[in-house]
């Protein structure tokens, strides 16, 4: 309203040329202008490596480019890339073994999280403690903590087989992280180590969150700790569980890390997984767009996982 | 439950209790076994490694820290080396590490403390920015660098002229890590006092004057969480180094501590104490602020 007066005098003035200073001030004064200097250089460097080479990555895919050509032809672009991961059978299992590292990776880390949670809840003496070892494996980097796995896993003289044989149970060694039988499983175990710690606090601050007259009803009604929980408190942890699979999925999709340095590029056909084939194809064999088609699948499955998450919460508003 | 409340003080032997602790020690040793076995391996010489339980601490006749300094000499050698791989790890992560988290915060000041309508889609994009596989922008961002020939524009310029990889680097860990910081920062504004920052505003500061004179100065517990946190994601990468590092002299420790695993085949005693002095900042900056850290953790999940 207070506009009113200048637009007036600038209608008088005869339009157009006084009506600009009234629109910028008006401008000037609105909060997204006033925001723009803030979140905008950040958003486009951000938006520049994020979404730019992801819709890049796309454009890549759909050409030919492979070898020492310097540049991709963008002339003749085609699905021709899609159409040859159909027919490859490496894509086929690096498809299954993703997702099995993703739903078996994701499910136990979250129940061993939860039962952690739920025995650090029970007012424990150096809960502090506890609770910083139980995280600190996720502080390390897959470089370090596949270092330590590859030599736990030791046939040998690593601390898996020899604690088993001590134990007397000599039979169930294996060659782990070798036999094809058990290299996704071993991967999965390790995984479960360095990032249960996380899926423990997500859940903590879930229980936390209850209010301790919901525990006392429940105690009150003479309901068994196991019946409360089930009853009462899992189900108010449905929030908690939603996030944290959504991370953890995100985690299991950067494994790479951990399965490169544990195998190199080739870890065999019962370890191989989307995000090893990508780089496998584009960095070792220099098949460009075929990686990039690869790429392509990958960022459709965490759209996939994402996609509805994020809508949830902006349904619910917390975004 | 009042037995709960006094458990400082008196000691309670029901064997549930008993057997709770018990369960929560024994975690505390799967968690820590990796570590404790890694460690003692690193003590040892190769006959007492190949000879001894990889749990047991070294005998006298087998302990040695001869894997350890070789270690040091193959990752770093002497501090003064700016070539090592300890300190290229340093020059990128810790510009790294402030950049982000500094444009984490204007980002979430200009969407949460002003509003403005569209800014939940603007904010859409950083939050699913956090979640994106790095493998799918990979191939890009390799030609993105090899485009903007770094090697050629730093030729002149001191400190950098060798050192193009690295920044590299640097600049892509900072973009990555814009979303997450923004994240981390934008849920601590939102619980700023607004009346707070109108009354500023009503005193007539500037977006920029509120955002200097009253928020930065209270975004010191988050500034921790938020350096904490991305300093141990930029050391511990593995992937964007291998794409965007070829120079030898800009290793960063992660694949110095991959090449060494990948050459020293059986000398495990000599990778466990690689895999310690790559940790070890890490390590240090996770015991000195677990707390921060876990809050990080925590910012992962909204």
């Amino acid at each position: 309203m207070a506009d009113d007066p200048g637009g007036r005098d600038a209608a008088a003035d005869g339009g157009t040329v006084a009506r600009g200073p009234a629109l910028s001030s008006r401008l000037a004064r609105s909060e997204l202008v006033r925001s723009l200097p803030f979140w905008l250089p950040p958003a486009l460097l951000m938006g520049l490596f994020v979404y730019g080479a992801i819709a890049w990555n796309g454009l890549i895919s759909l050409t030919e480019w492979s070898g020492l050509q310097p540049n991709p032809a963008y002339e003749s672009v085609d699905l021709s890339q899609y159409a040859a991961l159909l027919s490859d059978p490496t894509f086929g299992t690096a498809v299954r073994n993703t997702v099995v590292l993703l739903v078996a990776f994701t499910l136990v880390t979250l129940a061993l999280g939860l039962v952690l949670a739920v025995l650090v809840d029970q007012q424990v003496r150096f809960e502090n403690t506890v609770r910083t070892v139980y995280l600190m494996p996720m502080s390390l980097s897959f470089v370090v903590t596949a270092v330590f796995w590859s030599w736990m896993y030791n046939p040998e003289i690593g601390l898996i087989n020899v604690g088993l044989r001590s134990l007397g149970l000599g039979l169930l060694t294996q060659r782990w992280i070798a036999d094809p039988q058990f290299k996704l499983g071993a991967v999965v175990f390790a995984l479960v180590w360095q990032f249960s710690g996380y899926a423990m606090v997500v859940y903590l601050a879930g229980l936390r969150a209850i209010p301790t007259e919901q525990y006392e009803a429940a105690r009150a009604d003479g309901a068994s700790t196991l019946r409360m929980y089930r009853r009462v408190i899992l189900p108010q942890l449905r929030a908690s569980t939603t996030s944290a699979a959504v991370v953890l999925m995100v985690f299991a999709l950067k494994a790479f890390d951990f399965l490169f340095v544990m195998f190199g590029t080739n870890p065999g056909p019962s370890a191989d997984i989307l995000a090893m084939m990508m780089f496998r194809e584009a960095f070792g064999k220099t098949n460009w767009a075929y990686g990039a088609a690869v790429a392509t699948v990958l960022f459709a499955m965490a759209l996939a996982v994402i996609g509805p998450y994020l809508y949830v919460q902006y349904r619910r508003g917390e975004l | 439950m009042s037995t709960r409340e006094v458990a400082g003080v008196e000691v309670d032997l029901s064997p549930s209790r008993v057997a709770l602790y018990g369960v929560l020690a024994a975690m505390v040793a799967f968690y820590l076994a990796p570590l404790e076995s890694g460690l003692m391996t690193a003590l040892k010489t190769n006959d007492a490694f190949f000879g001894s339980s990889p749990f047991a601490p070294p005998a006298p006749a087998g302990f040695t820290l001869a894997p350890l300094f070789e270690a040091w000499a193959r990752l770093q050698g002497p501090l003064t080396n700016l070539n090592g791989a300890l300190v290229n790890s340093l020059f990128m992560a810790v510009p790294a590490t402030v950049l982000s988290a500094f444009l984490g915060s204007v980002a979430a000041y200009g969407l949460t403390n002003l509003e403005w309508r569209g800014q939940t889609a603007v904010l859409f994009l950083f939050v699913a920015g956090m979640f994106v596989p790095y493998q799918s922008v990979l191939v890009p961002l390799t030609r993105f660098w090899s485009v903007v020939g770094l090697p050629g524009l730093l030729a002149g310029v001191p400190l950098l002229a060798d050192r193009a990889g690295l920044v590299a680097l640097t600049v892509t860990h900072t973009a990555y890590g814009i979303p997450i910081c923004t994240v981390l920062f934008r849920a601590y504004y939102a619980t700023l006092d607004e009346s707070m920052l109108e009354a500023a505003r009503l005193d007539g500061a500037s977006a920029a004057g509120v955002y200097t004179k009253i928020v930065l100065p209270l975004s010191v517990p988050i500034f921790a969480v938020t350096l904490i946190y991305q300093f141990t994601q930029i050391w511990n990468d593995l992937l964007f180094a291998l794409v965007l590092v070829s120079q030898p002299s800009n290793e960063v420790v992660t694949i110095a501590l991959n090449k060494l695993q990948g050459s020293m085949v059986s000398q495990f005693n000599l990778q466990m104490a690689g895999a310690f002095v790559a940790a070890l900042p890490t390590l240090v900056v996770y015991v000195l602020f677990g707390e921060q850290f876990a809050k990080g953790v925590a910012g992962e999940t909204q």
